[in-house]
């Protein structure tokens, strides 16, 4: 079972199944890629390039705008794209490794 | 399936004594005769505030005269704006055992508190003498919620709720969802889905107006947690809170109090009309339960994520982990483990089935995980709506 989820055909992140550590090989169809960081349950990781100002797509539609060039197998999180609508409320938390520190 | 027969031919779940204090003064007192009754259903609801609002006003009368509640005890302080001989009245009409006590004339703390507490041992008599009836599915009226979501909020718990929901439309039954706020940016998907065009129209208006408000206050429906859970945006929470509504047909929009006319899928429109007032629309989870419950709700289905442990007052709440970290963390405050669906080994479609299946066992009298550790939470706050109109509930 892929530790990654695509939930449309037409979406550019994956969602992860369960927690994913550092160094993790990841087959994307560009190519495999290694994972840069941790990346929590249900957090996103790029599906391919998404160029600064593309549109994010999960479940096939629009989550968000890219804030900057987002390369495949990154984190997609607050840092690096934005709401087409009310900005994000976030802490330092908000890289969802927060609860692994605290434990 | 038995419920308790009440005279305006509506049917409970549950058959609970409410004491409701009427502005924060009276709270302590309520509080203490309630823990009178450690052992009985004798729960505690009230409303903070002194300034008179029409909304909680509605909502204290919907409430006290849910199907699920019994009998009402009031407990004023005495000087408070809150109008208790309206909402007494309003109990006493729906054939309901109710009485009102002014601690400003009853003595005082100790005095009201015993006074209160004699009035609730007869009425905790009265009640169990309430007929109890047949009631069938098609009676029910069901409520979805979520809160703390996360990233796995939209993939298996608010999926699997909505599975329920659809199988309880198919049903008879009524279900409610919610959250304008967190719709934003499913809004024109949504309307595809009205029955009629009118209503989507407004189902368009009513995301839209939520859009205005809370860009207003400077923050979305969204909280920290939420992004610390793997959400970026509030449109990313919204497509994942919007499944819950499932697949039926929307067969009308209601606002907080208004009761569903017969079967069928509805949104609550639960931001506040006119211009920006009293703050946020839904300080928190529990206010958007209560909202529920004021429209008639007998249970609520709560979908969390990052992991809640709160149930509530008068209506029963079944809660539906959707992330398997957390239901192993919090197992034992939850009634459903969606996370399951995470990690491969059931589908949508059973957990939905199984979801479906414990709000009937719930409405038969089967105790929650909240119920069972006593949680009733509550809350109420001022907001101001317009009422709805005619294209809101389509025929």
């Amino acid at each position: 079972m892929s530790p990654f989820l695509l939930l449309n055909p037409a979406d550019n992140v994956l969602v992860a199944r369960a927690s994913a550590p550092e160094g993790t090989p990841v087959a994307l169809e560009g190519g495999e890629v290694t994972l840069a960081r941790l990346i929590p349950l249900a957090h996103k990781i790029a599906r391919h390039d998404i160029a600064e100002g593309a549109r994010v797509l999960k479940y096939g539609m629009p989550i968000g705008i890219a804030t900057r060039a987002i390369a495949a197998g990154e984190h997609v999180h607050v840092h690096n794209i934005r709401s087409a609508y009310t900005a994000t409320h976030a802490l330092q938390d908000a890289d969802g490794t927060g609860a692994l520190v605290s434990q | 399936m038995k419920g308790w027969l009440r005279a305006d031919g509506r049917k409970g779940i549950r058959n609970t004594v409410v004491v409701a204090y009427l502005v924060e003064c009276a709270h302590f007192v309520a509080s203490r005769i309630v823990e009178g009754f450690p052992e009985d259903d004798v729960q505690l609801i009230g409303f903070p505030g002194c300034f008179p609002n029409e909304y909680a006003a509605r909502m204290m009368e919907r409430l006290c005269t849910h199907p699920n509640v019994g009998a009402v005890l009031f407990v004023s302080l005495g000087c408070e704006s809150f109008d208790k001989v309206r909402a007494s009245d309003a109990v006493s009409a729906s054939g309901r055992p109710v009485r009102t006590l002014v601690i400003q004339k009853a003595g005082g703390t100790k005095s009201t508190v015993a006074l209160g507490r004699d009035w609730v041992r007869d009425a905790l008599g009265r009640v169990a003498g309430v007929e109890q009836v047949d009631m069938d599915p098609s009676e029910l009226i069901v409520g979805t919620v979520c809160g703390g979501s996360d990233g796995t909020s939209g993939i298996s718990g608010n999926p699997a709720a909505g599975k329920a929901f659809d199988l309880l439309v198919q049903a008879g039954a009524a279900c409610i969802f919610e959250e304008t706020g967190e719709l934003i940016g499913c809004q024109h998907i949504m309307a595809e889905r009205a029955v009629t065009p009118e209503l989507g129209r407004l189902l368009i208006e009513s995301v839209e107006k939520a859009e205005r408000y809370y860009a207003t206050l400077g923050y979305g429906s969204f909280a920290a947690g939420n992004a610390a859970g793997g959400l970026s945006t509030i449109e990313e929470k919204s497509l994942g809170a919007y499944v819950k509504s499932g697949d039926s047909p929307i067969s009308g929009i209601l606002k907080p109090g208004d009761v569903p006319p017969r079967g069928g899928l509805y949104l609550m429109d639960v931001v506040p009309d006119g211009e920006v007032r009293f703050g946020f629309p839904n300080i928190s989870d529990n206010a958007e339960i209560v909202e529920m419950i004021a429209s008639g709700a007998h249970l609520t289905l709560f979908v969390t994520g990052r992991g809640s442990v709160v149930g509530s007052a008068i209506s029963p709440v079944i809660k539906i982990c959707a992330n398997p970290d957390t239901y192993r963390a919090l197992a034992d405050d939850m009634d459903v483990n969606a996370g399951d669906i995470i990690e491969g080994h059931r589908s949508i479609e059973e957990v939905g089935t199984e979801i479906r299946d414990l709000v009937l066992a719930v409405a038969s009298g089967r105790q929650t995980r909240s119920e069972e550790l006593g949680h009733r939470e509550f809350i109420l706050t001022y907001k101001t709506f317009e009422p709805i109109g005619p294209a809101c509930l389509p025929a």
